[in-house]
């Protein structure tokens, strides 16, 4: 601090770890002045960090002088920001190459196509980057260096809220903003009226911490100043960080995530085993989970006539236990909340209820098989499997369902997601499906290591072309395939996560933290108000912390409620001022920035 | 002809009410450059235009009036040209005056399309383009209104009037309705805010990037100082003698800082936003899709800028660089990541 800033028996921020501090530079727009008041451009928004040693001195430190050393680097401004950019660069990655936890199957091709490379990124962690060590390890960084950095600073805060004032500076010429008012009033009713002026209408929210004095030479001096809220807002808005990253580290440890696959007619219970997958923290514990029950009972859908779509809605019922069963309504936007949980619908498409007969005419597989949709007018992919047959091989039938088929030479697709003109076409395969070697299967692709496609005469794949209520026999005497109903399917996304609301509030702390910090003006006024023959003469300074376009406006409103109180106005006198006050002329109601 | 082609030709309309503001604003910059380049040798040392300004603010409260003095400073260097010194500027006028009528077409646009596709207009890329533009117009109109701004003109207006012509070219699709996941309230908020942050991000750009030019010019300068050979080339230059005209570095830093702090704020907003809207519509609050991804780095960078401004030795210039990488990622994050990657952020709608 040099020792011609007027606020240096403000030692309060001086000590400031990472201060904030000396941004007390009188408007910068004034390189003279601000040369003469603070440190000049080159540091002056500097920080009294603490110097750290040179690298040099090192070998001399010993353990506890390292720790310290690195310590105090980690906490330093310049590496908080080296590992903020440092954040930034290695967040990109995971934009760029496939992510494990979003798509898996992505990655496996990816490791496919690049068989040098792949296998390196992987073990490197490139295909779960925001799991990774070295991502994880930055932003650990930044936090032990948050908090290193926020709890000095909220010690000297909590000092700070109890200072007062900075003293009045001797001089006011110095100060780029200033002002005076000469006034009628005596000097005692000067201040009474500054300091209600300061004070503002809310005597429990005294938008200034005013005091005032007497000098040696019999003037009245009132020192103010506001914005202590800015460093709070500040200090708020980093420990609002830390709130949000432990929050989000609980809720990871005590969350749970589980899709089911509901068709129409058909529910599901909310237990583990219940789900197609079932995904939780380390902390959660099963038997939390409330056994309630949902029921589809109808699901819908709309499109433009492009095929674009418009809504989705399942209406479901759900049974918690010990209520009454009630009806509900999920759609894309709005989750339903069922026992702690939300409910969410994912996806949708349909699930021909077929019935497939073996080559003895007994039933070998009947029921609802979901059909997964692969483009915007549903063309959707799905398999029969029939492992069940009472003679013979087992029986596979893959294809797809086109829920508004359009049949020409050079083949059949769909060209609408509703289901006007409904077709499966299937090929069949007969051989061992695979399912009974214990090794879990996916249900909506055809294991045909041990299969055979169904061939006719001129050898190519045998295609069944079925329409709903439809029976066909299957080649080669192997049976027959009814179509029974097209009931449709819902993919829920069940999820809960118990930190919801901390997260929240403590984003939206940040936010008003940052607010704070950001808009909250600190500003500090002074009056020297010197008492003359049937005259006060009032003048003021003021300085703000930062760049601060509202500060003449704020010492021009002091003084105009001090003149308005303490009238009548006199005119100034040339020597009244104390200070060469440049020319009044030109009302520049339009300052430049 | 429908509501959307009509808001289409308006749109058009608009952009060219641009383009002759910034031809307009150009040419007052070059003829303010000309003014000060007859006043003096160029090569001097170069003074801020807003180096010698009294300015005097007064306040009346009721009766009484209380004249306090606001001085910029006094006079610095060997020349002072202040930039209304040299009488009226005709083409910035009429800079400001196209301009407010592209802005009032701008609007017109803009509120058809959303009558056209009935619901607000920012739901795919062309819309975002129109929204942003038209916020980055408002903006600039509006720090105009308390101080002079018109040197920036031809630089908002550059960059509005390219935005627009690329998405009126690139982007444009149909008015029409939304997909199901789009149709929220948070539509409404989150992408407002986020379109509002990135019209901020746009002006205060202009001002950090003058900034850079502005320093790198008054360097050159400085290190060329009477060397006739070496002030005649590149960015000392008489080509660049229009940055001497503009305000001065710590001007220019400071507007671009309050600017970018109001974006800053407005896109944290945004990723709050969004990331209640992705809890309510996909099931998770982060998930980090590549336009979450973006929109964090975005973040980080912006962040990292406001602490390089405090951090010593990293305020001015490198700060401003950092002003610079926030806009290159917020370009980034707008183009590439809606154009190219595949995420659940696909509402492009080219
Ligand atoms: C997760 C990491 C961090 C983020 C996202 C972050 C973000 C921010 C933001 C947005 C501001 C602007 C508010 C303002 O200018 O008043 C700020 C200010 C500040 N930050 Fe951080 N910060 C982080 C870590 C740190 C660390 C590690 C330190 C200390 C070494 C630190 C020290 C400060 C200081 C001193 C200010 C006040 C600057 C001023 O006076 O304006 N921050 N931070």
């Amino acid at each position: 601090m040099s020792t011609t800033d007027p606020r240096h028996d403000d030692a309060t921020h001086d000590d400031a770890t990472h201060d904030d501090a000396p941004h007390d530079a009188p408007d910068r727009h004034s390189d003279q002045d601000a040369a003469r008041l603070d440190h000049g451009p080159a540091d002056h928004m500097s920080t009294p960090e603490p110097e750290a040693p040179s690298a040099a001195s090192l070998p001399t430190l010993g353990v506890v002088g390292t720790l310290r050393w690195t310590w105090r680097q980690l906490t330093s401004m310049r590496v908080a920001l080296m590992l903020l950019m440092l954040l930034a660069i290695v967040s990109v990655p995971g934009s760029v190459l496939p992510q494990k936890p979003v798509d898996r199957p992505a990655v496996a091709r990816y490791i496919v196509e690049n068989p040098t490379l792949g296998p390196l990124l992987d073990r490197l962690g490139f295909f779960d980057v925001y799991a990774s060590a070295w991502f994880s390890a930055v932003y650990l960084l930044l936090f032990i260096s948050l908090v290193g950095c926020i709890l000095p600073r909220t010690r000297v805060h909590l000092r700070a809220l109890r200072a007062r004032p900075p003293r009045t500076p001797r001089r006011f010429d110095r100060f780029t903003v200033r002002g005076e008012v000469v006034v009628a009033a005596a000097p005692d009713d000067v201040v009474a009226a500054a300091r209600a002026a300061l004070r503002g209408p809310v005597r429990l929210l005294p938008r200034f911490r005013v005091d005032d004095d007497v000098e040696a030479g019999g003037a009245r001096t009132v020192a103010a100043e506001r914005g202590y809220v800015r460093e709070s807002g500040n200090l708020l808005f980093h420990l609002a960080l830390v709130g949000i990253l432990v929050s989000v580290a609980t809720g990871q440890l005590l969350h749970y995530r589980g899709q089911a696959l509901v068709v129409e007619g058909r529910g599901f219970a909310n237990s583990v085993t219940d789900y197609d997958t079932f995904e939780a923290g380390t902390a959660f514990d099963p038997r939390s989970l409330v056994p309630f029950t949902l029921t589809l009972d109808r699901f819908t859908s709309e499109f433009t006539p492009d095929a674009r779509a418009l809504d989705f809605l399942a209406e479901v019922t759900v049974a918690e236990p010990g209520e009454e069963p009630r009806e509900a309504d999920i759609r894309v936007n709005s989750p339903l909340t069922v026992g702690e949980a939300k409910v969410y619908l994912q996806g949708n498409g349909y699930a021909p209820d077929v019935t497939v007969r073996d080559a003895a005419g007994e039933v070998a597989f009947a029921g609802a098989v979901p059909f997964l949709p692969e483009d915007p007018v549903y063309t959707s992919r799905g398999v029969v499997k029939v492992p069940d047959v009472s003679t013979g091989e087992q029986i596979g039938l893959v294809g797809y369902l086109l829920p508004t088929a359009e049949v020409t030479e050079a083949g059949a697709r769909s060209i609408y997601p509703q289901p006007f003109e409904p077709l499966l076409v299937l090929t069949v395969w007969t051989g061992d499906l695979g399912l009974d070697d214990g090794v879990p299967q996916n249900v909506y692709e055809l294991d045909d290591s041990e299969m055979t496609n169904l061939l006719d005469d001129e050898g190519r794949p045998v295609t069944l072309f079925v329409r709903p209520g439809q029976t066909v026999d299957l080649p080669d005497g192997l049976g027959s395939f009814t179509w029974e109903g097209l009931p449709r399917f819902v993919a829920l996304d069940l999820r809960h996560d118990p930190a919801l609301t901390w997260i929240l509030v403590s984003s939206l702390l940040a936010l008003a933290g940052l607010s704070l910090s950001l808009f909250a003006p600190r500003r500090r006024l002074w009056l020297r108000i010197a008492p003359g023959e049937g005259r006060t003469v009032v003048t003021a300074a003021a300085l703000a912390r930062s760049d601060d376009v509202g500060l003449q406006a704020e010492l021009d409103r002091l003084l105009g409620a001090v003149g308005e109180r303490c009238g009548p106005v006199l005119e100034p006198a040339a020597h009244d001022s104390d200070d060469d006050a440049p020319a009044r002329a030109g009302a520049g109601g339009r300052h430049d920035l | 002809m429908t509501l959307g082609e009509l808001s289409h030709i308006i749109v058009w309309g608009a952009t060219a009410a641009y383009a002759v503001a910034l031809l307009a604003f150009s040419f007052d910059l070059a003829s303010l450059a000309d003014r000060v380049g007859a006043t003096r040798r160029d090569g001097a040392v170069p003074v801020s235009a807003g180096a010698a300004r009294a300015t005097t603010a007064s306040a009346a409260v009721g009766t009484v009036t209380a004249a306090s003095t606001l001085t910029d400073a006094r006079p610095t260097g060997r020349l002072a040209v202040p930039v209304d010194g040299g009488g009226p500027r005709r083409a910035a006028s009429i800079g400001m005056a196209v301009t407010v009528v592209g802005l009032l077409l701008h609007v017109v646009g803009a509120v058809t399309r959303g009558l056209a596709a009935g619901r607000v207009p920012w739901a795919n890329m062309y819309e975002f383009t129109l929204v942003g533009t038209l916020v980055t117009i408002v903006t600039f109109l509006a720090l105009c209104r308390t101080r002079d701004l018109r040197f920036l003109g031809s630089f908002v207006l550059g960059l509005t009037t390219v935005a627009l012509g690329v998405s009126l070219v690139g982007f444009y699709t149909p008015a029409a309705g939304v997909e199901p996941a789009l149709q929220s309230p948070w539509l409404v908020i989150h992408v407002s805010i986020a379109t509002i942050s990135t019209g901020l991000f746009t002006v205060a750009f202009a001002a950090s990037g003058l900034q850079l030019l502005k320093d790198s010019r008054e360097a050159r300068l400085r290190t060329a100082d009477g060397d006739a050979a070496v002030a005649g080339r590149g960015l000392a230059g008489s080509a660049w003698r229009w940055l001497d005209v503009l305000p001065s570095l710590r001007d220019l830093e400071a507007l671009s800082f309050r600017i970018n702090a109001v974006g800053f704020v407005l896109w944290t907003f945004t990723l709050i936003a969004g990331a209640i809207w992705a809890e309510a519509a996909w099931g998770r609050y982060w998930g980090w899709d590549p336009k979450e991804v973006w929109s964090f780095v975005v973040w980080v960078v912006y962040a990292a800028y406001l602490h390089a401004r405090t951090t010593r030795g990293w305020s001015g210039r490198r700060a401003a660089w950092f002003s610079l990488v926030g806009y290159a990622t917020v370009i980034f994050n707008y183009t590439a990541v809606n154009l190219v990657f595949q995420g659940l952020h696909s509402y492009s709608g080219v």
